[in-house]
């Protein structure tokens, strides 16, 4: 296997160009699938036929939770790269994905407390699904507190990398807590095998908010991750030109 | 289109301020993510170019 497309991650210069372009495909994406999604999930889905219009509260609910538990993987994942191959770059992805995951995880427990309340008559209860998302955000909150409390760069990459690969353990704890046991919390919305129990109307715009909270992801990550690179890299040349362009077209 | 009028999609049927709530405060927290890391990196860009200035007439 040709190898030579995993070496190019560890240019930061790299990185930077490729990642300038992939970002205005990445936003305009992230809009027009939110877009159409958030309007079609508010205006145009039918109402459930149990919970009424507050069902609609999922269009945003599922994306952020889905998001929520996949940037936490990601994060263990760069940090086993960090690890084992000494890139950088899987270093700034941790640090740069780590807010944007714990923001998810408000997102998620915000909307679902506001949900809770007219379907099942509280705003929270203690039980393994809430219960383990609220883990979830404070292990966000350990990586981000983590990198910003220890000052060699180094240490500190290895120190979060350490504890976003011992905390991903929570996310099939996540996942499985509505089997595992009793909740109020109804299962699973997709499942990879089955066919959804929901009627087309009500299924397709969550999938295309799913799709477009990814799109944001990419984009937001993208964002930080190129401002990062060019703080770590300040010394380099192509930073120096590439800050001298950018201030002449006026930003 | 799932509602008749205007007034019925505002009310919600009678869940409008959780439905209103729940996305009102999602949206902001989508915006914010947006724009933090944009004003961030034109703050860091007009630093560092005043920073290069000040080196080279050193």
């Amino acid at each position: 296997m040709n190898w030579t497309w995993f070496h190019k991650w560890g240019s930061p210069k790299w990185f930077y160009e490729m990642s300038g372009r992939w970002l205005p495909w990445l936003s305009v994406a992230a809009v027009l699938l939110m877009a159409v999604g958030l309007v079609w999930g508010l205006a145009f889905a039918p109402p459930d036929y149990q919970q009424g219009n507050s069902f609609r509260i999922i269009y945003i609910h599922v994306p952020a939770a889905f998001l929520a538990q996949s940037v936490y993987v990601m994060l263990a994942i760069a940090g086993l790269v960090g690890l084992v191959w000494k890139m950088k770059l899987a270093d700034v992805a941790l640090q740069q994905a780590a807010p944007i995951g714990a923001w998810m995880t408000v997102i998620a427990l915000l909307t679902g407390a506001i949900w809770g309340k007219p379907t099942w008559g509280t705003y929270w209860v203690w039980d393994a699904r809430l219960t383990s998302m609220l883990i979830l955000l404070f292990l966000y909150f350990g990586v981000i507190a983590l990198g910003q409390a220890i000052t060699n760069r180094d240490s500190a990459a290895k120190a979060c990398a350490v504890l976003a690969l011992v905390g991903v353990v929570n996310i099939p704890i996540i996942k499985y807590s509505v089997d595992w046991w009793n909740t109020l919390h109804q299962p699973a919305t997709f499942s990879v095998v089955a066919k959804p129990a929901m009627p087309f109307e009500m299924w397709m715009p969550l999938l295309l908010m799913v799709l477009g909270f990814y799109c944001f992801f990419g984009t937001v990550l993208l964002l930080r991750m190129r401002l990062e690179v060019l703080r770590r890299e300040a010394r380099a040349s192509w930073v120096k030109a590439e800050v001298r362009t950018q201030v002449e077209k006026g930003l | 289109m799932s509602f008749a009028s205007f007034a019925e999609f505002i009310a919600m049927g009678t869940h409008g301020p959780y439905v209103w709530a729940a996305y009102g405060i999602s949206l902001a927290i989508i915006g914010l993510n947006v724009a933090l890391p944009l004003l961030a990196r034109r703050r860091y860009l007009q630093d560092e170019a005043r920073r290069m200035r000040r080196e080279e007439s050193k």
